[in-house]
């Protein structure tokens, strides 16, 4: 049996037991209330991330496609970019997905080529961590940006307030 | 949720067993982070309208500088509004905790912060009710559910009555109706009363106050930006109105939330009313001393927001107009259908309003003689008054948001529909838990739409944001349209983070778009003077206007 | 929190009572001093509370509105949902108080994960609904204990309520349902997360309460067997204020009744009072008319305001200057 046979024939228990661990990442009363609701829009956080991390195992189980991963990754992500994580722990979900893939390797006493398999996966999920800073970084950066973008509506409306409308306009 | 102050340590990366608080939620302190809370008010703005304990301080002080009685101002503002308030009253008594209202937050939903939910909301200022006014929570504090105020308490008040939008879908689903908005009205006078005022609410209340809109506009500056949509209008469709400013005898006041004469989009709903208004020959007069119709007064207490409406019946009856319309805005109209009559009525120097072109009467406005813009417009419509092109609008698949405060502190539900159906050729619902009574709020309204609050203000319009993108995927909707300024101002930002490709509107933008003018040239761009597309004459591309 | 204090104040009170009347003998103590004692409680404290919510007034008419207003005329105006009139407040109040009509609200099929599910508010509906039916009905059952002639309603509810026809007696099925609806909510109390992050000692202790009285009930009637021919003179005794003759009656029944007679101190000072408070509530019980009418705010005081010329006598040149007109040259 290669290793992505294994994967797919666990993956309900892989994604169930990834899942948990992401929301486990939430304070507790938090991590309840996401577990507990799974209606696409009374519980959206904890809905865009089941369904975020169904594709993103797809993806690492064949050969990701940047772009598509990405949209994937986007949903979750942009969620954790304002959710009072730091950067590292926006991120770690998905380290956790290693880890739910070892644990599940190793309980099957594994033999040699599954473990290069395994490395092979493990080196995916790590191009998908790349990806992820982008990602991250992006969120961040738009955070800032919708910031800075209501400060200059202000300073805006202050030209427009001095009569100086007319020749803001002439300039654009 | 985690804290993030410190950088993780490795270790901690791979273990991620976040210890949640061993104490209950009476005992578990707030914490202020960066991102969740409004500045603290300057020391001008409260000192301009007279409220309390102007000083320098932040909401992250350790040291608030509270008056040395702060206690005693609460606790007696408590007993006061107690006595005044049935719904405070009844609000502190009456919960059964049965949970309905927990997940219907949006706030609470996007954070989950379990102190979001409006039920625990409550419970923070029922809590230090119970200790001081109930024989229960005198007699077995902890355990019949009462703790003391002290300032910690005061400031996770602080933090959470400035995370509720007073939107009320929380009251839709509560079985005896209580609405958190109440008690966070009744927290925010009560901070208020020691000077725990936001910034971004003090401003525009001062400003409000003395110069008679939110963003402090003096008369020349209206004047002069009307002017400028003028221009633009014009350019689109080579009419140039005429409106005017303070005139007595005309036959109508028009009031806007000032919003709406300032950064887009707003300024294209304004564009709207003015080619609606002139279109139809109104009589109509806009006015610089009232010229705010919404009101950051109601996010702070009940007295500021009198004293800020007062202005609207002042002008209507200085200017001697017969009637009123009021613009597209959601606490606005929350604070003219159920207050302002009330707090400065009767409106007994004006007459029933009769639509000068229809003859219809707005029976439903006898009283208060204020008509929403929407429901005189729609009227317009249904008796065949406008000539209508909703082709100009075939670039756009629009969906409509309800505002909170129209929603479900009005009712106002067909008429913006009605409207749009009218003027766009695409329109399609969000899910029904996500539209009318049950909308979810933007996020960001009763004046929590500061900078500095952005990531609050994109959690809590989480909600809304995923109804959006479901029709986004659906249907392919790229404008959202609303009844709300606080909405065109705070969408648009919502709506670039989650869901990139929908821009925002007021419904008379849409309207104005398909209205064809008498006289007009043909029209190749849209309000935003962006070229409609399909429209060949100057040949430029046709790109989507989206964001 | 709370759930083993509450259940502790349960066990403390069948026991203070058991041994009250088993050990110290105190049957007219618990038999009719409490009862009275608790019965005056209850009626000062439950008007009292009533006052005082009837002394605070109703400042501004802020129904929270769940359908379209009345507006145009071809605009179809959700009525209940949104009433303008005094006779449409009425229908929706009882919608409200029969039917639990927001709860209802809740009640909706949605698919989760490609399947058509039922939200958990729906059972939320349903056990409040038959725990309040059930309460009524059983205390319309009471009633016989309490007259004489029995009424023919009373009588009427007992032979439905039993219309299952099994055991002697008769089994009567809203006691059954009642300490099973009670069973529920105390279950949906610990399970959901939410609820039971919220849950203060006060939400148990009622409960827990309604269901000793239920099960101290049903096992006079079932089980022990009680001495109706006494308790009904018993009874009588208490609401006709005439001689009362505690004895030759069961240790169980002074248990059930103490415990009602908790209940009913208790209630005042509970949120029980919700019952009354429904009727009250300003966001449920106003008409949604103040464009129409204007409402009174008994309390409204003049305030300071901006006025037209103070603001024209701060910009009187600035507006002139644009060719705004003026009261003032």
């Amino acid at each position: 049996m290669n290793l992505n046979d294994l994967l797919l024939e666990k993956r309900s228990a892989i994604l169930q037991k990834w899942f948990d661990l992401i929301i486990e990442t939430y304070p507790e009363e938090t991590a309840k209330f996401l577990k507990s609701q799974k209606n696409q829009f009374s519980n959206p956080v904890g809905h865009t991330i089941l369904e975020g991390i169904e594709e993103i195992f797809n993806e690492v189980l064949g050969e990701p496609d940047p772009e598509k991963v990405a949209i994937y990754l986007d949903s979750i992500i942009r969620i954790r970019a304002i959710q009072e994580f730091s950067p590292s722990k926006a991120l770690s979900f998905l380290f956790l997905l290693k880890k739910v893939i070892r644990a599940e390797v190793i309980n099957e006493t594994p033999e040699y080529h599954m473990l290069e398999e395994l490395s092979v996966i493990e080196s995916r999920i790590d191009d998908l961590v790349n990806i992820s800073f982008d990602i991250y970084m992006q969120c961040r950066e738009k955070i800032y940006e919708l910031k800075a973008n209501e400060v200059k509506n202000w300073t805006y409306r202050l030209l427009k307030k001095t009569n100086m409308v007319k020749e803001y306009k002439a300039e654009c | 949720m985690a804290k993030t102050t410190q950088p993780a340590k490795p270790e901690e990366l791979s273990k991620i067993d976040y210890t949640p608080p061993a104490t209950d939620w009476l005992e578990t302190p707030v914490e202020f982070k960066p991102g969740t809370y409004c500045h603290g008010s300057r020391i001008k703005y409260l000192e301009e309208v007279g409220f309390p304990n102007p000083r320098e301080w932040a909401p992250s002080d350790e040291d608030w500088k509270l008056p040395a009685n702060w206690k005693d101002i609460i606790l007696e503002g408590m007993k006061e509004r107690l006595g005044k308030y049935r719904s405070f009253q009844l609000f502190m008594d009456i919960c059964v905790r049965c949970g309905a209202c927990a997940d219907k937050c949006h706030f609470y939903i996007g954070s989950g912060d379990p102190k979001n939910m409006p039920v625990l909301r409550a419970e923070l200022m029922r809590s230090v009710y119970r200790k001081y006014f109930t024989t229960g929570g005198k007699l077995f504090g902890k355990q019949a559910g009462a703790r003391e105020l002290t300032e910690a308490v005061l400031k996770e008040w602080w933090y959470y009555f400035y995370q509720c939008t007073e939107c009320r879908r929380c009251s839709v689903f509560c079985p005896y109706g209580i609405d958190q908005a109440e008690i966070t009205m009744m927290g925010r006078e009560l901070l208020n009363l020691v000077g725990g005022q936001t910034d971004w609410i003090g401003g525009p209340v001062a400003n409000c106050y003395k110069k008679g809109n939110h963003l402090g506009l003096e008369p020349h500056a209206i004047t002069s930006n009307i002017d400028y949509l003028l221009d633009d209008i014009e350019e689109i469709s080579g009419i140039r109105p005429e409106p005017s400013f303070n005139r007595k005898g005309a036959e109508i006041l028009f009031v806007a939330p000032s919003g709406d004469l300032f950064g887009d989009p707003g300024t294209y709903t304004a564009m709207g009313y003015l080619m609606l208004f002139h279109e139809i020959g109104l009589d109509y007069t806009w006015s610089t001393y009232a010229s705010e119709g919404g009101n950051f007064g109601f996010f702070t207490s009940m007295e500021m927001a009198k004293r800020l409406n007062y202005k609207i019946y002042a002008e209507a009856k200085r200017l001697g107009v017969k009637w009123i319309i009021g613009g597209e805005c959601g606490h606005m109209w929350r604070v003219l259908n159920q207050y302002m009559d009330t707090w400065n009525g009767p409106a007994d120097f004006m007459v029933e309003p009769v639509s000068p072109i229809t003859g219809t009467k707005f029976e439903n406005a006898k009283g208060t003689k204020m008509v929403h813009i929407t429901e005189f417009t729609a009227d317009l419509i249904k008796n065949g008054k406008l000539k209508l092109d909703p082709s100009r609008n075939d670039h756009l698949n629009v969906t409509f948001h309800d505002s909170c405060n129209t929603a479900r502190g009005m009712g106002i539900f067909e008429e913006p529909r009605y409207i749009i159906k009218n003027v766009c050729n695409n329109f399609h619902e969000m899910p029904e838990d996500t539209i009318r009574e049950k909308t979810f709020c933007c996020g960001s309204g009763s004046g929590l739409n500061a900078g500095e609050n952005m990531e609050l203000r994109m959690r809590g319009g989480f909600p809304k944001a995923s109804a959006v993108k479901s029709v986004q995927k659906k249907y392919g909707v790229n404008m959202l349209a609303n009844i709300c300024a606080i909405d065109r101002a705070v969408l648009p930002p919502l709506m670039q983070y989650w869901v990139p490709g929908v821009s925002v509107c007021g419904t008379h933008e849409l309207l104005a778009n398909a209205l064809v003018m008498t006289g007009e040239k043909k029209r190749t761009q849209d309000l935003r003077l962006e070229d409609l597309p399909g429209i060949e004459e100057e040949g430029e591309g046709e790109e989507e206007e989206n964001v | 929190m709370g759930i083993f204090f509450s259940f502790s104040m349960i066990i403390a009170l069948v026991v203070i009572a058991f041994a009250g009347v088993q050990l110290a003998n105190m049957q007219f103590i618990f038999g009719v001093v409490i009862p009275y004692a608790a019965i005056a409680t209850f009626l000062i404290g439950v008007g009292f509370r009533v006052y005082k919510w009837g002394r605070s007034p109703v400042p501004f008419r802020i129904p929270t509105t769940c359908g379209q207003q009345k507006s145009l005329p071809w605009i179809k105006h959700s009525r209940f949902e949104n009433p303008d009139s005094t006779f449409d407040v009425v229908v929706r109040m009882a919608l409200e108080v029969f039917l639990f009509r927001t709860l209802f609200r809740n009640l909706k099929a949605e698919t989760r994960e490609g399947r058509v599910a039922y939200g958990s508010d729906k059972w939320l509906w349903l056990a409040g609904l038959a725990l309040h039916v059930t309460f009524f009905v059983v205390l319309l059952r009471h009633l016989r204990f309490f007259m004489e002639p029995v009424p023919f309603f009373v009588n009427l509810t007992d032979s439905l309520d039993g219309f299952m026809q099994v055991g002697t007696p008769h089994l009567l099925i809203t006691g059954v349902v009642l300490l099973l609806a009670a069973v529920y909510l105390f279950f949906r109390r610990i399970s959901i997360p939410q609820v039971r992050y919220i849950s203060l000692p006060a939400d148990y202790f009622p409960l827990f309460l309604i269901m000793s009285i239920a099960i101290s009930g049903i096992l006079m009637r079932y089980f022990t067997k009680v001495d109706l021919v006494r308790i009904k003179a018993l009874t009588m005794g208490l609401v006709t204020i005439g001689p009362v003759e505690t004895d030759g009656i069961g240790a169980i029944f002074f248990v059930h009744i103490f415990l009602i007679s908790i209940l009913l101190a208790y209630f005042p000072f509970s949120k029980l009072m919700h019952m009354g408070g429904v009727f009250l509530s300003p966001t449920r019980n106003m008409a949604n008319n103040s464009r129409i009418k204007r409402h009174i705010n008994p309390w409204n005081y003049p305030v300071k305001v901006h006025t037209y010329e103070e603001y024209e006598e701060e910009f009187r040149d600035k507006m002139k200057s644009v060719g705004l007109p003026l009261e003032k040259e």
